[in-house]
């Protein structure tokens, strides 16, 4: 198994590859201005420094989000392409529950990043393997709980939630994101990773897809927001 | 990878195949070619998406775009007949257009560059609305001059050499001429966009029934404007509405459409003239209108100016003109694209290439 693994649903640009047992590579640069710059140059890297080739690598697994859109959909398109060009499956799986791997908490907790307009996307969690609810978009006082709270999201409002419940990794990281792939991989026919990255006919609705708690998915982004587009009514009048 | 970069033979059957991807505002598009020659033109548009919101809405393209690019690239591979291994380059638009949606092309086209271990190129937008002409009429003349209306561009430009060398001449100061014809739609209650509606309402009445504005027609530059334009056909409904008498739709239509097409036809032909340049090409989506192809017809013959208009569809947005202007730098050994090029919304027309 060699799974490439990215993530741009955040300020950090995150790729890694992991062969199964362990992260070969790994790369990250935070720049929340720069995914499109930064992805496909951190993906040739790390297929470098382990000596590795597109050829050689048996799935790819981009962060679906929630995350700001511009970033997130890099990631998501760079996967897609690149997965059918190397003729293997593009899988996705939730941002959150990458930093959730990551965060390695015992307990149960949140995990929060920053959705701007002053609200956060959060999902809770019962360990580091299990979400319980999310993902979802809500201003930081919403958030339920006295729980830690895992990723930016915390940090950045750590006046309104109360600093002691920051907790955990700021970012996700691919390196995690590529072993929490990997351990579900592990039990999946090369077919049955292949059912998984298809994407069903027409357009589903994502956040229901989002909430249904399967780790590995198509990769598909997690929006949670409607586009911000008003209905026009009647033309401005120009005469006084 | 070296062998296609050592200028290529255009001419040759077997010459390289390029790969192009559009994706600057709702259009995803995707084009192959192989040196002059078209194989495929694909596209996925989102315009009845955005037509209830009477313009394009740049989130919903860019989500569109997304979810279209890879069916359209195979799309356009199953037309081709060819196979992902039969790409020899990947060019893609990186400006000028709306963030987001070209940062959609930009990526894919990076992946698919990386993926199948080919050279990158990253292109302007109206370097590559001019060189499409050449997939049906032929080599440019060196030099042309071009002008490129669309919903997002007005420009004149002075065209040596489409792959090395464009120069702007000028371009709008305001609105677009596209998104005059919107805007004039929208007062007439014509559905968006605005364009094909005009130009059909147009054909029942005349072009001299109300004598609007031309806006900076004799200021000695080659600028537009199309802003004063719009506010007086908005005026002059207003006014009719007022007193109580019924918009003569069809006149209003065609009076702004003459306006329109009689600045821009007037200009580009200054613009032969000024530069002593015996062929004018027209392009971008305001292109497929019937009145300024006749006018400009009428006024090139008159002029003695060459006029070559690609057909509607390489006029709007497409991934053949981006495969196309991408298998102009091969030919020409341009350096290859780095795949750290960002998606630049504000692209110069000086970079033909980044």
């Amino acid at each position: 198994m060699l799974v490439l693994a990215f993530d741009t649903a955040t300020p950090a640009v995150t790729a890694a590859l992991h062969d199964g047992s362990r992260v070969l590579a790994e790369s990250t640069t935070i720049d929340a201005r720069r995914h499109g710059e930064l992805l496909a140059p951190a993906i040739e890297r790390v297929l470098g420094d382990s000596g590795a080739t597109l050829r050689d690598v048996t799935a790819i697994v981009a962060g679906t989000g929630p995350g700001p859109y511009t970033g997130l959909r890099v990631g998501l398109m760079t996967a897609t392409a690149l997965a059918t060009t190397a003729g293997v499956p593009a899988l996705g799986v939730c941002t959150l529950d990458a930093l959730a791997y990551a965060a390695d908490m015992p307990g149960p907790f949140l995990v929060a990043t920053d959705a701007r307009r002053k609200e956060v996307f959060w999902a809770r969690y019962g360990d580091a393997r299990t979400r319980l609810d999310g993902p979802r978009v809500d201003r930081p006082h919403d958030l339920p709980g006295n729980l830690p709270v895992v990723g930016a999201g915390g940090r950045l409002y750590a006046d309104i939630i109360g600093p002691s419940r920051v907790s955990g990794p700021d970012h996700p990281s691919a390196g995690a994101l590529a072993a929490l792939a990997a351990e579900h991989l592990a039990g999946l026919s090369p077919d049955q990773a292949r059912e998984l990255a298809r994407v069903p006919e027409g357009r589903v609705d994502s956040v229901e897809k989002a909430r249904e708690l399967a780790v590995l998915g198509p990769a598909r982004p997690i929006y949670l927001r409607r586009p911000d587009a008003q209905i026009p009514g009647v033309p401005k009048k120009v005469t006084a | 990878m070296s062998s296609v970069n050592e200028g290529a033979d255009m001419s040759r059957p077997d010459g390289p195949v390029v790969l192009g991807i559009e994706t600057s505002c709702d259009e995803t598009g995707v084009g192959i070619v192989r040196g002059h020659t078209l194989l495929a033109d694909t596209i996925a548009s989102s315009m009845e998406e955005h037509a209830r919101f009477g313009g394009v809405v740049p989130e919903v393209a860019s989500r569109a775009h997304l979810e279209a690019m890879t069916p359209t690239v195979e799309s356009a591979l199953a037309k081709a007949g060819l196979r992902f291994s039969d790409i020899d380059a990947v060019a893609v638009t990186a400006g000028p257009g709306l963030a987001g949606a070209l940062l959609v092309g930009v990526a894919a086209a990076k992946a698919y560059a990386l993926g199948l271990g080919v050279p990158l190129y990253g292109v302007n937008h109206l370097a590559a609305h001019v060189a499409v002409d050449q997939l049906e009429h032929g080599p440019l003349p060196k030099p042309a001059i071009a002008l490129l209306v669309s919903g997002g561009h007005s420009s004149l430009l002075l065209v040596p050499d489409v792959a090395q060398d464009v120069v702007s001449l000028g371009s709008t100061v305001d609105d677009a001429a596209g998104e005059a014809f919107d805007k004039v739609a929208r007062v007439l209650g014509l559905p968006f966009p605005g364009g094909p509606h005009i130009d059909r309402a147009a054909r029942e009445g005349s072009g001299a029934a109300v004598a609007f504005p031309r806006g900076k027609l004799d200021d000695g530059t080659l600028d537009f404007s199309f802003s004063g334009l719009k506010t007086a056909v908005a005026r002059w409904v207003e006014a009719r509405v007022a007193s109580g008498e019924t918009v003569p739709v069809a006149d209003v239509a065609a009076s702004f459409q003459e306006a329109v097409v009689d600045v821009l036809t007037r200009k580009a032909l200054q613009a032969c003239a000024r530069y002593d340049v015996k062929d004018l090409l027209i392009g971008g989506g305001v292109a497929a209108n019937s009145r300024l192809r006749a006018l400009a017809q009428e006024r090139c013959d008159a002029a003695g100016v060459r006029l070559r208009v690609p057909r509607p569809g390489l006029c709007t947005d497409n991934g053949a003109m981006v495969a196309a202007l991408g298998s102009e730098l091969l030919a020409a050994g341009v350096e290859p694209s780095s795949l750290e090029i960002p998606a630049d919304s504000s692209l110069p027309i000086t970079a033909i290439h980044v």
